[in-house]
């Protein structure tokens, strides 16, 4: 994969020599706002700023993951991945997709990293066996993924963990997390980190945050977890089409009973909806097609942080009896920004709470959310 | 082999027959509050619908409520985009679609013409000096006539 030395061409002049029209452009911008959760209103307001813009330079780094955020990724409609490589962020290095190998590969990356100090992105998808860990669980070209990626955002300018596992541990981080693994922003202490989580992420949010980026030339405002809030500030449960259900206390109690086939609210079958904040319910998956409680099946709550060691995908939702969700999120919120004794209080007594989990009725979650 | 037992005289609508979910009633509501400001102010609206929690049905139920107009359009730039008046006059369907025509964003749009349709400042800029290059053109190469 050839490397892009600061392209000098904005966004809109590189679009025109596509023989992209005005109105082709206003379609993309319209396209765009849509893509960032943005209200139609900011159309012309997203035409003047991308019309200006210059392509980011983007390293791509893959640790302990399945591809499937990647998958996701090359999934996305809008705007299609070529589009996002030839004309929207130029894509240096990605193990999965480029064509170098070897040294010429990671010379790709050295070269980028050189050629945009300081201005470059960071994407990672995957968690990272952390500096305490056995270094021979994942490797790059003989070096640990921890080196890569302390090496590889020294000079970026922000870091993207792409997916649950770069975002908060995921799979490899359950219990009991045979390969130490851990997340970005364990690691990365003096650089901004987005979370852009999901198993995957929704291909759209991740084409999103970087179009914000390249539309207003920072990044998006985030959430207590670090997660765009225009993407992750409602819950599943708000967003959801059958939440009117839940408030009627309509519930399916199996899947294949006359309330699953009238589609009522799936609380009862596992759905975590209550406690899960994502964008499914709008963004939707499959070229906007459905999403998994329009298709039957209750959310697994994949964005949100150790979902594996939740409880079972189909046990009710349960809050823990001496903590609030208030509780769980000022936790996670001390733990990033005062750390030491105070993070580990804090955590203790929220595993102290998660321990003596109990299952609730409908009422009482009601009143704690 | 285990037979699989079967429930007989269920109530549950068949798959293709959407149920209500309430979710398209509020938009008519949102765009009636457009058009009396278009009416009132000249102030136009879009409403995307691509980010609204629609459920199964709720899309085709709003449109159905709408109705057709007499107006349709198409765009064709980065694959078609395509403009139906509804049967309420100043209120449009937008469907914007990429090359493989797969849906980009579908807006509503409350407005006596959809921004698409009309030529962009830059471009009506440049209007005189394209037909000016033409005429010149046609001077020394007129068109022969029949």
């Amino acid at each position: 994969m050839p490397v892009r030395k600061n392209p000098d061409k904005t966004l809109g002049e590189s679009l025109r020599d596509h023989g992209l029209s005005r109105r082709g452009f206003l379609k993309f911008c319209a396209a765009t706002a849509s893509m960032m959760a943005l209200p139609p209103s900011l159309v012309p307001a997203i035409a003047a700023a991308l019309d200006a813009a210059r392509r980011p330079s983007v390293i791509w780094l893959s640790f302990q993951e399945c591809t499937g955020c990647t998958e996701s990724l090359t999934r996305s409609h809008a705007p299609t991945l070529e589009d996002l490589i030839l004309n929207i962020i130029s894509l240096d290095y990605h193990h999965t997709l480029q064509a170098a190998a070897g040294e010429a590969a990671e010379e790709a990356r050295f070269q980028a990293m050189e050629a945009n100090k300081g201005d470059y992105l960071v994407i990672v998808d995957g968690s990272i066996p952390g500096p305490d860990s056995n270094p021979g669980f994942s490797t790059v070209a003989g070096h640990s993924n921890y080196d890569i990626l302390m090496e590889t955002v020294e000079h970026a300018a922000a870091v993207i963990a792409v997916g649950t596992c770069a975002a908060f541990g995921g799979l490899p981080q359950a219990n009991p997390n045979p390969t130490g693994a851990r997340s970005v922003m364990d690691l990365v202490k003096d650089k901004p980190v987005i979370n852009v989580s999901g198993c995957p992420p929704i291909p759209m949010v991740i084409t999103g945050v970087l179009a914000h980026y390249l539309t207003f030339g920072r990044l998006p405002e985030l959430d207590a977890y670090r997660r765009p809030l225009a993407f992750y500030g409602q819950s599943i449960h708000d967003r959801c089409y059958r939440r009117p259900f839940y408030d009627r206390g309509l519930f399916a109690e199996s899947f294949d009973d006359e309330g699953a086939k009238l589609g009522w609210c799936l609380y009862r079958l596992g759905c975590k909806g209550p406690s899960t904040y994502n964008a499914c319910a709008t963004m939707k998956w499959n070229d906007g097609t459905s999403w998994p409680i329009e298709s039957g099946h209750p959310c697994l709550g994949c964005s949100e942080p150790s979902f594996w060691d939740a409880g079972g995908f189909y046990e009710p939702l349960s809050v823990p009896l001496t903590a609030t969700s208030g509780d769980l999120l000022k936790t996670a919120t001390v733990g990033a920004v005062v750390g030491g004794g105070v993070a580990m209080l804090a955590k203790k007594r929220a595993k102290d709470a998660v321990a003596n989990r109990q299952p609730v009725t409908v009422e009482e979650l009601e009143d704690r959310l | 082999m285990d037979q699989f037992s079967v429930t007989l005289g269920s109530k549950a609508p068949c798959a293709g027959k959407p149920q209500d979910h309430g979710h398209a009633l509020p938009i008519l509501h949102e765009i009636r509050h457009a058009l009396e400001r278009l009416i009132a102010t000249g102030e136009e609206t879009r409403i995307d619908l691509n980010a609204m929690p629609f459920g199964p049905g709720d899309l085709d139920r709003l449109r159905a409520w709408l109705g057709t107009g007499e107006v349709q359009a198409s765009v064709s730039a980065m694959g078609l985009t395509l403009i139906q008046e509804t049967a309420i006059p100043g209120v449009w369907l937008v469907d914007y679609q990429n090359a493989d025509a797969q849906r980009l964003t579908l807006h509503l749009e409350i407005a006596p013409v959809p921004e698409i349709l009309r030529p962009q400042a830059q471009d009506l800029a440049e209007a005189i000096a394209t037909l000016d290059a033409r005429l010149e053109e046609g001077q020394s190469n007129p068109p022969r006539s029949s």
